[in-house]
């Protein structure tokens, strides 16, 4: 034996102790990924004792980025503002593979199989498909709007059920639906003058409709994919009533579906307020006045609770509303910035992360008190892994 | 509602009002460093934290050759109606936002 293959074998062996060291049997459940937008990094956090697991470095610009994961949890997909696309391994921590795959990319899904990834981009407007193992481009769908040769910014992209993916265009006001059936072929089927501006959009739990926001107008977008051929309809149209618009200084999202009771729970775009939608007939039942523009409306798993953040200049307020007496039960202020919620999978705490405090505030829903908070370089969202087994992640 | 109403009369009146002398707008540095966070955290989540675009199109000086510094400054103070850029006169003076428009057009990412 040459002494260089000698001192291989050591350090292969050396390698296979230090990864079992690691690597302990452990499921993923209870793990999540806090990103650090402007380090360019992920905390790799778990939701039982509340602790940080450990940081991985290298993802490029992560303003913006956005989260899903494969359907066994193991991995996390990172989609960054920069075009960048990263398979993160949550056990062994690290990347698994990196791709740069547009200028400028918004966010992504999963399809029902688990097998596709699809990513929304800005610049050049348009969907890319990749492999979920290995991040192979399959399909590229350029988003030229109408007939017209000019892309269109790709909003409000989710997998919903039948291998389809779907989602909005910024620029031209469409709706596209991608029948991914045959991957290297998808079969589009498009809807024009949906409204103006759709901001983001989002896929009710089961997976029936598709709501986009709007931006442009007051109202919102909604295509029953049980039966797309009846066309894309406006719902809550005029909600602002012909009243001049708030500025709004950041847009807000519609992230999952909130929903209790058969009532949905949306941002209003330009008014302080959350609007309630009745899901049988799609018509406002009300709306409760908050402490400024939404950004995030989001329902604890039981939807006994939902909770809202809020644009510059209210963005250090978060405020909660008891979905029985439809009331603002609690108003926080958990510090600057607070920037996305999410709740841990039965919803018993919810963590918060709070941008200009370099911090995640970790609350407990039912005392609505401060548990704890852990360390964060500029946080902004935070994804848990039963994102895996949702309709629309 | 949401139309784009015309800025051009405003601009105009901003253009002539203003010598040449804007180029070193004064603001005291610990305001620079709070107007330099707006900038890069609350603008970059339309226009990116590394100013290169999103739902707002890119700042960078490239991407703003050529466009005059007054007319940048008028669309930051009053935004542009029918558009996503809201009006952030609330948030800065004038003054204000001729250095924020200087930062952009040197592309300076750093407070003194
Ligand atoms: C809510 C999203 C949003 C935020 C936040 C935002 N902008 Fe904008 N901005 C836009 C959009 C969209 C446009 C392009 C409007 C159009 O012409 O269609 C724009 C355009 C501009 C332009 C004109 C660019 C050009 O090439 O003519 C400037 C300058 C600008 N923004 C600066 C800022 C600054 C500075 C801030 C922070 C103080 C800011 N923006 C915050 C969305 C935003």
């Amino acid at each position: 034996m040459r002494p260089d293959s000698r001192l291989l074998l050591f350090l292969s062996l050396a390698g296979v102790l230090l990864v079992s060291a690691c690597a302990t049997p452990r499921g993923t459940g209870d793990l999540g990924i806090v990103i650090e937008r402007a380090a360019g990094s992920v905390q790799v956090v778990e939701t039982t004792t509340r602790t940080r697991l450990a940081r991985v470095s290298g993802l490029g610009d992560l303003s913006h980025a956005s989260v899903v994961y494969s359907r066994d949890a193991r991995y996390a997909y990172v989609f960054g503002r920069d075009g960048g696309l990263t398979k993160v391994d949550m056990l062994r921590r690290r990347i698994e593979k990196r791709i740069v795959q547009a200028g400028n990319a918004v966010g992504g899904a999963i399809s029902q199989d688990g097998r596709l990834i699809a990513v929304s981009n800005y610049d050049p407007g348009g969907v890319k498909i990749f492999t979920a193992d290995t991040l192979e481009l399959v399909a590229d769908i350029p988003a030229g709007s109408g007939d017209s040769a000019r892309r269109s910014k790709i909003v409000g992209l989710v997998d919903a059920p039948d291998r389809r993916f779907v989602f909005s265009l910024f620029d031209a006001g469409e709706i596209w639906v991608a029948d991914m059936r045959t991957p290297r072929q998808p079969r589009l089927q498009k809807f024009s003058n949906i409204g103006k501006l759709p901001y983001d959009g989002t896929v009710t739990p089961d997976g029936r409709y598709y709501i986009a926001g709007l931006f442009g107008e007051d109202g919102l977008a909604l295509l029953d994919l049980w039966q797309p051929d009846k066309g894309v309809r406006r719902v809550l149209d005029g909600y602002g009533r012909g009243q001049e618009p708030l500025p709004v200084f950041k847009m807000p999202h519609m992230d999952y579906w909130a929903q209790s009771g058969g009532l949905a729970y949306v941002p209003a775009v330009g008014r302080h307020e959350v609007l309630m939608i009745d899901q049988k007939n799609w018509t406002e039942t009300a709306r409760i006045a908050v402490a400024g523009q939404p950004v995030f409306v989001i329902a604890r798993p039981d939807g006994r609770q939902v909770w809202v953040n809020f644009a510059p200049p209210d963005n250090d307020t978060v405020q909660v509303i008891d979905t029985l007496t439809l009331k603002v039960i609690r108003t926080l202020k958990p510090g600057k910035a607070v920037l996305h919620m999410e709740f841990t999978p039965r919803g018993e705490n919810v963590w918060l992360s709070v941008r200009d405090e370099n911090r995640v505030d970790v609350y407990d829903t039912e005392t609505l008190e401060r548990v704890t908070s852990l360390l964060a370089d500029k946080p902004s969202g935070i994804f848990f892994t039963a994102r895996a087994q949702r309709i629309g992640q | 509602m949401r139309t784009r109403t015309p800025m051009t009369g405003i601009m105009l009146a901003a253009l002539m009002s203003l010598g040449p002398g804007m180029a070193h707008a004064e603001v005291p540095e610990t305001r620079q460093a709070e107007l330099m966070h707006l900038l890069t955290q609350d603008c970059g989540s339309c226009h990116g934290l590394k100013r290169r675009g999103g739902l707002g199109p890119a700042l960078t000086p490239e991407a703003l050759t050529g466009k005059p510094a007054v007319m940048l400054r008028e669309v930051i103070l009053h935004g542009l109606p029918g558009t996503a850029m809201p009006p952030w006169k609330n948030f800065m003076s004038t003054q204000e936002a001729d250095w924020m428009v200087q930062m952009l057009l040197e592309g300076r990412t750093d407070a003194p």
